[in-house]
């Protein structure tokens, strides 16, 4: 091996450079006939046969499998997925009343009662978090779909239909792209006041253009190949074809764009949220906590500052890790087609 | 290269007639429209009717985007009401000291990442490649007002070190008069960029050793350092002004964060400040400068790219 082929490395952010298409794991290589004909069989649009997506599908478990930063970042998110949802049911705590600080004790340090200690208006930290927890990554996830949504659906028609619908849909990409995304958002939540529902429209109004040229340029590539002309001939019309043959084959960008997106997004709320503009009170989120939090931390009443920015950090980690194996695992499918 | 540049400008231009029709729409999107947000929610419809015949707001709308879009060359942004002054007056102190702020924060990102890279692929699979490797994933996953206020904690409460008030003095450029005030908020602004730069700077550097003309100079008995610095580094660069470019707004929108956190009196600052009093003329004004300004220096990244790179010659479709 000479030295400029040992140099040769994954892409950014990639982790784990061992990830080849066909040493799947150390005790299963498969054949490379077997995989050819697997590929062949199942990389059609709609499925094929049971068994052979089975296969591809198995190879991607396993490559993900093998990047153990997203096997534990997936577990620590199932674990935070539990402590937001089903903590509350087990760990009951007053979150809504806005006149606690008459029954708790505020700024009170962790111990006793009060697990992870309270805050200055005196909720108790611990449940604070899960009850933030829950609109963060619900915001997180569900503005990440709506974006991607939005972002495949537009990508595609704009690629499929190409020339001055193309040129059109994707200059007006460009010009959104091109206002500062925070500034874009403020004016957004001034003009049409702030709640979560409308944050999660908000986020995703500012965040689906990037799917969108993700999955334009997927198109372009694909609409060219045999078995799009092969539909075409057949009488397919438009509509059937991105629905049913573009959209499919461009799942990998998609599925790996919406697990940044999430991670991007709840730093988006997190931003929003500490500037001032989260759902208002007295819900709340992990970044309108952490805003509350710094003239506390400023105090040396960490339990206030830590606990929320840790989790935040966390959750963001797990799903860029996520992100990262997922595209190394889909890309077994894609590379060799 | 001309037609490229020429090409680019006008692309430029396009996106700025963009933003301004879009700023437009917004405001007048306004629930109750501006009438309502100056004068107050009891407002009679006698005095909403006059303020909207005063300000043109009963014209056709096409007629009232003809008169701002022809006000705009002269600075017309609108008039806040709740700083009684016209829009342009506040921003115009305000986007130097924004300017100075980003322009510091890409300058240092650039001055750090670059070597960071290069110590990455040079030390590839060793401890200080995964080290640096998980601290700019920490640095990427870390929200700004996160760090920001971290750095706050430990040099201004703990070691007492730094101030936590901005740079004082109204000029752009106080950080020259009063240095100390002026790091914590250029590095909270850096970090992020330094994470991504660094990570781009190792991928396309070890993409770079991966050509054939790297081989070439191996060939020729060229030595490890040479292929390095004088072959390999000087191509790996290119896709990282590329990336400037596309960064920018990303960067500017940080800003937001850091004048925030620190006080810091730019364009991020007063979008937040107008946007709690509900002054929408001047959110929109603001917005909208600001993405003129990082539209010009995606340009300028774009023309720095074309000086770079001698051997790119644009042709055809772009």
């Amino acid at each position: 091996m000479t030295e400029a082929e040992e140099f040769h490395d994954t892409p950014a952010f990639g982790t784990d450079p061992s990830s080849s298409p066909v040493a799947v794991g150390p005790d299963l290589v498969v054949p490379e006939e077997a995989l050819e004909a697997a590929e062949e069989m199942g990389g059609g649009p709609s499925g094929g046969e049971a068994q052979s997506t089975g296969g591809i599908g198995v190879q991607i478990v396993r490559t993900f499998w093998e990047h153990k930063l997203a096997v534990v970042s997936l577990a620590v998110l199932i674990l935070m997925i539990l402590f937001c949802w089903v903590g509350p049911l087990i760990y009951h705590t007053q979150q809504a009343n806005q006149n606690l600080v008459l029954v708790n004790p505020t700024n009170a340090p962790p111990g006793g009662q009060f697990p992870l200690g309270t805050t200055q208006t005196g909720f108790d930290e611990l449940g604070r978090i899960m009850y933030g927890g829950k609109v963060s990554l619900t915001v997180g996830l569900l503005s990440a779909l709506v974006a991607t949504v939005m972002g495949v659906v537009y990508g595609a028609v704009a690629g499929f239909f190409g020339r001055w619908l193309d040129a059109l849909m994707m200059r007006f990409v460009d010009i959104v792209l091109s206002i500062p995304l925070l500034f874009l958002l403020i004016a957004l939540v001034t003009i049409f006041k702030s709640s979560e529902g409308l944050l999660i429209f908000v986020i995703a109004g500012v965040s689906w253009l990037v799917p969108a040229r993700l999955v334009r340029g997927e198109t372009l590539s694909l609409r060219t190949r045999e078995y799009v002309q092969a539909v075409r001939g057949m009488g397919g019309r438009g509509g059937r074809i991105i629905g049913r043959h573009i959209i499919p084959n461009a799942v990998g960008t998609i599925v790996v764009f919406a697990t940044f997106q999430v991670a991007t997004s709840i730093l988006i709320l997190a931003a929003l949220g500490f500037l001032g503009f989260g759902v208002p009170a007295p819900a709340t989120d992990w970044g309108s906590m952490l805003s509350n939090a710094i003239a506390a931390a400023g105090n040396g009443w960490w339990w206030e500052f830590y606990p929320v920015g840790i989790c935040i950090v966390l959750v963001v980690i797990a799903f860029n890790f996520i992100g990262d194996a997922l595209r190394d695992a889909l890309e077994v499918r894609t590379q060799r087609r | 290269m001309v037609g490229y540049l020429a090409r680019r400008f006008l692309q430029a231009i396009v996106v700025v007639l963009g933003v301004v029709l879009i700023v437009f729409l917004l405001s007048r999107m306004i629930p109750g429209g501006e009438a309502r947000a100056v004068l107050g929610e009891r407002a009679s419809p006698q005095a909403i009717a006059r303020f909207n015949r005063v300000q043109g707001f009963d014209q056709p709308i096409w007629l009232q985007f003809w008169h701002y879009v022809i006000g705009l060359p002269q600075l017309k942004l609108g008039y806040s009401y709740k700083f009684t002054q016209p829009v342009w007056s506040i921003i115009s102190t305000r986007l130097p000291k924004t300017l100075v702020l980003v322009g510091t924060a890409v300058v240092l990102a650039l001055v750090v990442a670059v070597p960071l890279g290069v110590i990455q692929v040079v030390r590839r699979h060793k401890p200080t490649d995964y080290v640096l490797t998980g601290f700019s994933f920490i640095l990427f996953a870390m929200p700004a007002f996160f760090l920001g206020t971290l750095l706050i904690i430990l040099f201004s409460f703990d070691l007492k070190l730094l101030p936590v008030s901005p740079p004082s003095g109204a000029s752009p450029f106080a950080m020259w008069t009063d240095p100390k005030a002026f790091i914590m908020p250029v590095l909270t602004l850096a970090a992020v960029s330094i994470a991504t730069f660094s990570r781009y700077m190792r991928s396309s550097l070890l993409d770079a050793m991966a050509e054939d003309y790297i081989r070439t100079a191996r060939a020729k008995g060229a030595s490890n350092k040479r292929v390095l610095f004088g072959h390999a580094l000087r191509n790996a660069l290119i896709p990282i002004i590329t990336l400037l470019g596309l960064t920018l707004p990303v960067i500017v929108s940080g800003a937001v964060i850091t004048e925030d956190v620190f006080n810091y009196p730019g364009m991020g600052l007063l979008v937040v400040n107008a946007a709690e009093n509900t002054d929408i003329p001047l959110v929109l004004g603001t917005t909208l400068v600001i993405t003129v300004a990082t539209v010009i220096g995606s340009l300028i990244a774009d023309i720095l790219y074309v000086l770079v790179d001698p051997r790119i010659r644009y042709g055809g479709s772009f």
